[in-house]
C-alpha cells in the first residue's frame, strides 16, 4: 500500500497518561501510517476539558471515529457525552494495537464496520500461552 | 462495613476511581452523590455504562445521601462515596458527621483555581471549606492513586511551592 491507498479517513486515540502517543507511535514503526491517527491524553485534564479537546480536534478535522483505552475511562465517558449529540459517531473501547493496525490497513467503506472489524481484530489478538 | 473511601474527584467514574481505587479496595458498590446527576437518568445511564457488572452504581442527592448514609455504612460491601466537588463532600460532611477520613483524587484547572499539586487545583472558597472540614476533625488527604503518597491537605494548604506540585 502507498501513502496515496491510505484510507481518507483518520481517528482520534484518547486515553491515559502517554498511551495515545505511545500506541500511536507503534502503528507508525510497524506501518507508516501513525498519521492516520490523532493521539490526545488525558493527562491533567478535568472531565470537561477532556470532552472539549475532543470535541474541538474532531470537529476541526472532521474525525468522526474514536478510540479508547478504557471503558470506565473519562476519555470514554467524554465521547460517549459527544455521541450524544453527533450523529455518525463510533467509538471503540479497550483499543490495543491490533485494532489500530486492523483499521489502518481496513478496506470497508463505511467507517462503522472499519471500527467492528478492527475492535474482532483487537479482540482476538489477546491471547494467552503457557501457565498452569 | 463502613465506607472505604470518601473522594472527590471531578472525573467521577473514571480509570481511577474503577480500576486504581476498586481493584485493591474491592470495591462493589459507588455511591455517586450529585444534585444534577441524581436527576438525569441519561447521566446515570452514562456513567452506569463506565462500570463493571459486579460493581453496583447509585446516585444520590445531598438531601438523600445524608439520610441513606446509614444504609451505606451497613452495607456488606467495600464502598465509595464520590462527589465531584469540595462543596458537596462537605455539605454531605455536616450532615452525616462521624467521618473519619476525606480524599481529594482530583480537582482540575479551572478558572478562580490555583495549582496546589500536580493534580489538585483549588479555588479561595474550596480552601476554606477543606480548611473546615480538617477543623471539624476530619483527616483531609490528596491521594490519586493508592500506589501514590497521601499528602496531608494541611501540607497542601500550607505549601505552594514546586515541591509540592510536583507530589
Amino acid at each position: 500500500m502507498t501513502s496515496s491507498a491510505l484510507p481518507a479517513r483518520r481517528a482520534i486515540v484518547a486515553g491515559h497518561g502517554s498511551f495515545p502517543q505511545g500506541i500511536v507511535s507503534a502503528v507508525e514503526q510497524i506501518s507508516g501510517y501513525g498519521s492516520v491517527f490523532v493521539p490526545l491524553s488525558n493527562s491533567g485534564l478535568s472531565g470537561e476539558d477532556i470532552e472539549g479537546q475532543i470535541r474541538d480536534r474532531s470537529a476541526e478535522l472532521g474525525i468522526k471515529v474514536f478510540f479508547t483505552d478504557l471503558p470506565a475511562g473519562s476519555a470514554t465517558i467524554a465521547v460517549r457525552r459527544i455521541m450524544r449529540d453527533t450523529p455518525g459517531v463510533v467509538l471503540v473501547t479497550g483499543a490495543n494495537l491490533a485494532t489500530l493496525l486492523e483499521f489502518v490497513f481496513s478496506t470497508d467503506e463505511d467507517a462503522g464496520d472499519a471500527a467492528r472489524h478492527a475492535a474482532d481484530k483487537g479482540k482476538s489478538a489477546v491471547t494467552v500461552h503457557g501457565g498452569s | 462495613m463502613p465506607v472505604e473511601l470518601y473522594r472527590i474527584d471531578d472525573r467521577l467514574i473514571h480509570g481511577q476511581v474503577v480500576v486504581g481505587w476498586g481493584q485493591p479496595l474491592d470495591i462493589k458498590l459507588i455511591v455517586m452523590v450529585d444534585d444534577e446527576v441524581a436527576c438525569c437518568d441519561w447521566e446515570q445511564d452514562l456513567y452506569r455504562m463506565g462500570v463493571p457488572p459486579e460493581m453496583e452504581l447509585r446516585f444520590a442527592d445531598v438531601a438523600t445521601a445524608v439520610q441513606q448514609h446509614p444504609v451505606y455504612a451497613k452495607d456488606p460491601r467495600h464502598s465509595i462515596v464520590l462527589t465531584s466537588n469540595v462543596a458537596t463532600m462537605h455539605a454531605l460532611l455536616k450532615g452525616v458527621g462521624n467521618v473519619g477520613h476525606v480524599n481529594v483524587g482530583g480537582l482540575h484547572h479551572r478558572p478562580g483555581r490555583a495549582q496546589k499539586l500536580r493534580y489538585v487545583f483549588l479555588s479561595p472558597d474550596e480552601e476554606r471549606e477543606l480548611r473546615d472540614l480538617i477543623a471539624a476533625g476530619v483527616k483531609v488527604t490528596a491521594q490519586d492513586v493508592p500506589a501514590a503518597r497521601p499528602v496531608p491537605m494541611e501540607e497542601v494548604l500550607g505549601v505552594s511551592g514546586d515541591a509540592a506540585k510536583s507530589a
